[in-house]
């Protein structure tokens, strides 16, 4: 039955066709579409037919109430949720629901979380080590011996997320800022084409949050970033398209002025603001 | 390479020197000091700190899974028993025909069980090196068929504790079983030589004593060796953060499965080397009062610091033969007496307050830049 049904599916890619580590399709410009995808815990609604588009290099901003489905989403694509119903494709060769959390991780979706989880009881250094993109499997990680060229590339990082002074310190005591800090640099370590960033700003200071914006931008062109942020002043200092969320679907899509025009938005979101 | 790594670490250096500095020196007290003299180590104080040294290596296989990696086994005794089965099934078949029956092949308990002949799984076990394998190859599947199946299903936590509590329950009822074959509550006893030498001899006892240290050297370097490379950190990791280390694109489960089997089979090795300095080994080994015991001995020791699982398994071990022979009633207060004041005013145990002592004597504002290794893990 179901074999029919797939056979009959004609814009479909079969499995045994597309090489598992193949790099990620980008010519038809998208490098992460959701389709039509439902999620629901115990009858709650958490995603309701969302669906999405990031091309390519782009910086996506995606606001919303909370409850939102914000992080549910976050959690669909990097395979910590299965939906319901829906598609996820990652390029157009790639479908997300059928890889692990580390494939996820190894094919290029980095993930920064709502809460900076970075490991305490380890070195900077060596957060940013382990972040590295390199050879996962356990054997190979037994056998890894630090590189020169491993080195430059963590130091360069370091640099980028300025914390060089803390280098040899220890994760657990550096302030809130620098470890959402060597989160996102634990993220560029990994080299993705995808950057997840669950609020990244939360707990800045107003200088913290101005680098980490530079940062952001600076960021996006080379790998496509979507953010997830409360505070509108930092989405409105970065962003370019911002997508608004409400009750698991796409409210509004467009500039940071279109959508902070739209009644409906004003309506669910920004009318608690002003 | 990552075994030779450590040796170039202070810690490992101090350590491998002590142990080999206690086995010459034991050494030389039992072979060259008269018998009447007050430094004579008798062949019975020998055998004794083989014992301890068994032990020591059996609580550094715990301390790697426990402390490095966060799962806290409650049934290492199994493997420390499946190890030591495997060896007295080897020791078994020495005696020969040489045992109360008489039976060239059959062991004594089969003969009395009126068996007529050999279980298919007993067979090869009359070859050294067969059995030294399945030494290391008996503890080592089970740990790979329960971790697998476990970490597969991400079992963790206390979950994982008690499994592995009712794992080593549920393998001591089996063993107590005469239709299992491996003697039943007798266990295997009445041992006769190893590799030809006769176990009754106080040369044969050194050297099994000597072969312990050895082990436990090997063992401790396999075990800083994993630690100090960058499994050892995402192991670290894993305890600390396993969804964040997956999304790092690490396999957390074949971390955890490929650390937790090596433990196993050192503590196979363990178990091993136990049986024939004893003399016997029995179901009770699989008892999960012994499992939680050494996670007594590492506790008080110290976590996460590997020696210090050995200074807590030595220590634990040495008390309780003093206590045993003195108010054998009294042990089970004075260890878990022992227990609780090791959690309260020694949380990071014996070696956290060595430790302790030396930063605070040697440099309190030491350079943050440069974080020694004991350090790190005294933080960890």
């Amino acid at each position: 039955m179901s074999i029919i049904e797939e056979l009959s599916n004609r814009n479909r890619v079969f499995n045994f066709l597309t090489p598992v580590a193949s790099p990620v399709d980008v010519r038809h410009g998208p490098i992460l579409y959701l389709d039509d995808v439902n999620v629901s815990f115990d009858g709650f609604k958490a995603i309701n037919n969302l669906n999405l588009t990031i091309d390519d290099g782009e910086l996506r901003c995606i606001i919303g109430p909370n409850g939102a489905g914000k992080t549910t989403m976050m959690d669909i694509i990097t395979g910590k949720t299965a939906p319901d119903t829906g598609s996820v494709w990652f390029g157009s060769r790639h479908n997300l629901l059928t890889m692990s959390e580390p494939d996820i991780a190894s094919l290029g979706i980095g993930r920064k979380f709502q809460k900076p989880t970075v490991f305490e009881a380890l070195t900077v250094f060596e957060n940013l080590e382990l972040a590295m993109a390199t050879d996962k499997r356990v054997i190979p990680t037994l056998r890894a011996v630090m590189k020169v060229e491993y080195r430059d590339r963590i130091d360069e990082v370091l640099e980028t997320i300025n914390l060089q002074a803390e280098r040899d310190q220890l994760a657990g005591i550096l302030s809130h800022g620098q470890k959402q800090w060597l989160e996102i640099g634990m993220l560029l370590m990994q080299k993705p084409r995808l950057l997840l960033v669950d609020e990244p700003v939360a707990g800045m200071t107003e200088q913290e949050m101005e680098r980490t914006a530079e940062l952001l931008t600076s960021l996006a062109g080379k790998q496509s970033v979507v953010v997830v942020e409360h505070d509108m002043g930092f989405v409105r200092s970065i962003a370019r398209k911002v997508t608004v969320l409400h009750q698991g679907s796409v409210l509004a899509e467009g500039t940071m002025d279109q959508v902070s025009n739209d009644p409906e938005v004003i309506k669910v979101y920004l009318g608690e603001e002003a | 390479m990552w075994l030779t790594r450590p040796l170039r670490e202070r810690s490992t250096q101090i350590f491998l020197g002590v142990l080999f500095a206690a086995l010459v020196v034991v050494t030389f007290l039992h072979l060259f000091m008269p018998q009447d003299s007050a430094l004579h180590v008798s062949a019975y104080t020998v055998t004794l700190l083989g014992k301890y040294l068994c032990y020591a290596l059996l609580a550094v296989a715990v301390d790697l899974v426990w402390g490095y990696l966060g799962i806290l086994s409650l049934g290492h005794g199994a493997f420390f028993a499946l190890g030591g089965y495997a060896m007295g099934m080897y020791l078994m078949r020495q005696i020969g025909d040489r045992g109360t029956y008489g039976d060239p092949v059959l062991p004594d308990f089969m003969v009395f069980l009126n068996w007529q002949e050999l279980p298919w799984y007993w067979l090869g076990f009359d070859m050294a090196w067969f059995a030294f394998i399945m030494v290391l190859l008996a503890p080592g599947i089970l740990a790979l068929v329960f971790g697998f199946l476990a970490f597969r299903s991400r079992v963790t936590g206390v979950y994982l504790s008690i499994i592995t509590q009712a794992l080593t329950f549920a393998l001591m009822l089996a063993f107590f079983r005469n239709e299992m074959g491996f003697g039943g509550n007798n266990g295997l006893t009445d041992f006769r030589d190893i590799l030809g030498f006769n176990l009754r001899t106080d040369a044969t006892r050194l050297g099994l004593f000597i072969a312990t240290g050895i082990a436990l050297g090997i063992g401790y370097l396999i075990c800083r060796g994993i630690v100090t490379s960058k499994l050892g950190r995402v192991s670290i990791a894993c305890r600390d953060a396993e969804a964040r280390t997956r999304f790092l694109g690490y396999r957390v489960e074949r971390v955890q499965l490929f650390v937790f089997v090596v433990s196993a089979m050192l503590a196979g090795v363990a178990g091993a080397l136990y049986v024939p300095q004893v003399g016997i080994i029995n179901p009770s080994e699989f008892s999960p009062i012994f499992s939680i015991e050494i996670v007594v001995w590492v506790a008080l020791g110290g976590r996460a610091t590997l020696y210090g699982a050995v200074i807590g398994a030595i220590l634990v071990n040495y008390a309780k033969t003093v206590f045993t022979g003195v108010m054998p009633d009294a042990w089970l207060f004075a260890l878990g007496g022992l227990f609780v004041l090791v959690t309260v005013f020694l949380p990071k145990g014996i070696a956290g307050l060595l430790f302790e002592r030396r930063k605070k004597r040697k440099d309190p504002d030491a350079d943050p830049n440069t974080p020694s290794d004991t350090e790190r893990e005294a933080t960890a």
